[in-house]
């Protein structure tokens, strides 16, 4: 069947209040036929009830009574749709100023991100918060829409201004692949379909894009990375000594018979056989779930980290990281917490408060003693057992992780590693 | 291979087995909530896969409302017997009897919100810490709100407002005393990739999925099987249709469609052309627009 060879994407969307997002989304969905009839009826109706005389097709993504009420969304939702050629997961983000925690969370999975601009108002505050989390959290494609272009009659040079603005400010980020397209989201110009309303725009659609964006390369397929997450032992009479180290692949690709080496034991030995879902493969690469055996009886469990004998990762228990701060009670220093970096967890101090960033002029800000919800900062932390780690850079997911309050258990920051 | 990618199905089920795996390692006490349905069916699968060559090291929890179609309950006692776990029930007909909770009564009386105590009860009778199910985000509004690891406080409920954020794959299940946790592996998968994976895998189902001829009454245009659970209105007559389920729930509450898709291709073909959702034929669910929101901040699945 075709459909096995379909690719997944994974892409948020973020944009300011009444920018027009629930209708790119309505839209993508509608125009992909993604959305039931029972589902449409469903928010017919709703729209009549309040009183509307046009159906508003953010009830389709507004989920949560508090939402429906108020009219915005709180939290991140997570819609689906497919095409032909690739299913897409979406992250659809708020975009209100406090909820800078929702942003990062959508796009710390996302392959892609896109940022929508209403014609009429150019760059945004907003605009500026959402590339530079983008850049952040370096999702490795962007797609800057120029939406409501109906309501500046299609103007090209209205486009081209925007469009300067907004490279001169990503050229402070580091995003590697940005494209630029006009839409018209509520009529639907250039979202599936091409637009003849603007035939001075040459490039493709947006669903063009979506849907042939080169993603293969995302992942870090270099630097071999296994974190064990549990040891697999049947103790039956026909598994008697299977020993099967159970984990995602976080990075290269493992194949039997390579020489590897175990953190933090420092033992080596060599890969025997790898499983994936009970059977044996030739090679595993992120982010492939699988079952590693060794030729030698190791002592390994949950946190530990197989790697390549020649290519380890940072071994340290001092290390800097960029943290969101998602708590309401503000970070101090000399705080203790509790960080979980990939099958690893442990206790940690916040040392040190090097600097936090203005998120709209990406300015430094020094000496300063808090860091409050929402904000962005360096810190430097100190861990109670060495963590094996990437630059956040090198590799999202042995360079990313969480910091938990002790006390409520709830997650309170979201840091990707520096050094 | 050589271009290091897998395909959607593949890169849905490896993120499946992670999230088993996280909640076998985080939890002490984790269970499989298992309802009948192909989504449960379709998680037991996936937690196979994930401990294989081992046994699924936890056991599978039913809430039996009584109400079940009994291919369900043959099925989930074949299953069982195959794989080697252990079975939990709670039954909500004991729930009944012992007063725990009271029964809906007139026409459209369901049982489907009395699960919610008989669940709860389970849950801290066996003292246990997470509950894995098969809820998917696509399912309803509600549900799309829903992360993987979703926080309960001591009386079983869900605060939707106040969610701890989900970063990565890094999934936060430290608790309190007394609290528990509800997992959803399958969070990000679409009625559509659940059926193509069954095909794929080969998976069995109940027969109460494919085309069958059966006693039927139409309420309220839903497609209800006759039983005696359910009481006949006035006008309403009994008739023999050509249907099969596209979600199993109690006999009472869940719709079929008309058809006559009797493989898993016809099945799936008939799902691309489909226009409503599968929930669209579910009783439950029509009681008020955020009926699954609220059964679901008291304790539901």
């Amino acid at each position: 069947m075709k459909s096995q060879n379909i690719q997944l994407l994974r892409f948020t969307t973020a944009g300011s209040v009444d920018d027009g997002k629930s209708t790119l989304i309505g839209r993508l969905l509608y125009d992909s036929k993604s959305i039931f009839q029972d589902q449409i009826d469903a928010v017919e109706e709703s729209s009549k009830n309040k009183g509307f005389d046009y159906i508003d097709l953010s009830l389709l993504t507004d989920g949560l009574k508090s939402e429906r009420e108020q009219g915005i969304t709180i939290d991140v939702a997570y819609r689906y749709f497919a095409t032909p050629k690739r299913k897409f997961i979406i992250a659809d983000t708020p975009g209100h100023i406090q909820y800078t925690r929702n942003m990062v969370t959508g796009a710390s999975t996302a392959n892609l991100a896109i940022i929508l601009i209403d014609a009429r108002k150019g760059m945004q505050e907003q605009t500026h918060r959402h590339a530079f989390i983008a850049s952040l959290l370096r999702i490795p494609h962007a797609i800057v829409c120029v939406n409501k272009m109906d309501l500046v009659n299609f103007d090209e040079k209205i486009y081209d201004n925007i469009v300067s603005e907004f490279k001169a400010f990503s050229s402070k980020l580091d995003i590697k692949d940005i494209q630029f397209i006009p839409i018209s989201a509520l009529d639907g110009d250039n979202v599936v379909n091409r637009s003849t309303n603007m035939e001075w725009y040459e490039g493709s659609t947006l669903m063009y894009h979506l849907e042939n964006v080169h993603i293969s390369s995302d992942y870090n397929h270099l630097d071999c990375r296994f974190p064990v997450q549990t040891v697999i032992r049947p103790h039956t009479l026909e598994h008697q000594d299977y020993r099967g180290f159970a984990g995602r692949i976080d990075g290269g690709i493992f194949k039997p018979g390579d020489k590897v080496k175990i953190l933090p034991s420092g033992f080596t030995s060599t890969i025997k056989k790898i499983d994936l879902n009970g059977i044996a493969v030739e090679e595993a690469f992120t982010p492939m779930s699988v079952n590693i055996t060794l030729d030698d009886e190791i002592d390994i469990s949950r946190g530990d980290m197989i790697v390549r004998e020649n290519n380890v990762p940072e071994v340290s228990q001092d290390l800097e990281v960029l943290v969101t701060w998602m708590s309401q009670n503000p970070l101090q220093p000399r705080t203790k917490v509790v960080v979980k970096h990939t099958t690893r967890e442990c206790i940690a101090m916040i040392k040190e408060i090097i600097y936090k960033v203005d998120i709209n002029t990406l300015h430094r800000i020094e000496n300063i003693n808090f860091v409050e919800m929402n904000d962005i900062a360096r810190v430097s932390i100190r861990t109670s057992k060495p963590l094996f780690y990437d630059t956040y850079k090198k590799n999202r997911q042995t360079g990313s992780l969480i910091i938990i309050d002790e006390q409520t258990n709830e997650t309170i920051g979201a840091a990707m590693i520096i050094r | 291979m050589t271009n290091y990618v897998i395909t959607h199905l593949r890169e849905l089920e490896s993120e499946a087995i992670f999230v088993i795996r996280e909640i076998a390692a985080q939890f002490e006490n984790p269970v499989l909530l298992f309802s009948g349905g192909k989504d449960s069916i379709l998680l037991t699968h996936l937690a196979k896969k994930a401990f294989f060559p081992a046994k699924i090291p936890f056991p599978l929890v039913h809430i039996d409302t009584g109400h079940n179609f009994p291919e369900t309950i043959d099925f989930r006692d074949n299953l069982v017997k195959k794989l080697g776990v252990k079975l939990i029930v709670g039954s909500v007909q004991n729930a009944i009897d012992n007063g725990r909770v009271i029964e809906e009564s007139g026409a459209n009386a369901s049982r489907n919100s009395l699960q919610i105590v008989s669940l709860l009860d389970t849950l801290e009778e066996h003292k246990i810490d997470a509950a894995m199910g098969g809820a998917r985000r696509d399912e309803e509004k509600a549900r799309a709100k829903e992360r993987f690891f979703s926080h309960r406080d001591e009386f079983g409920q869900w605060d939707p407002k106040n969610q701890r954020p989900e970063l990565w794959n890094l999934f936060n299940g430290r608790k309190h005393f007394g609290e528990h946790f509800r997992v959803f592996p399958i969070s990000n998968w679409t009625e559509m990739d659940v059926w193509e994976y069954i095909k794929l895998e080969n998976i069995e189902l109940p027969s109460l999925y494919f085309s069958h001829e059966r006693e039927c009454v139409l309420r309220d245009g839903v497609i209800l099987a006759n039983s005696k659970f359910i009481k006949l209105k006035k006008g309403e007559e009994v008739r023999t249709m050509t249907v099969r389920y596209r979600t199993c729930g109690d006999m009472p509450i869940t719709g079929a469609v008309e058809s006559t898709a009797n493989s898993l291709d016809q099945v799936i073909k008939e799902i691309s052309y489909t226009r409503t959702t599968e929930r669209g034929g579910r009783a439950d669910d029509k009681r008020a627009e955020t009926a699954m929101e609220d059964r679901k901040k008291q304790g539901y699945f």
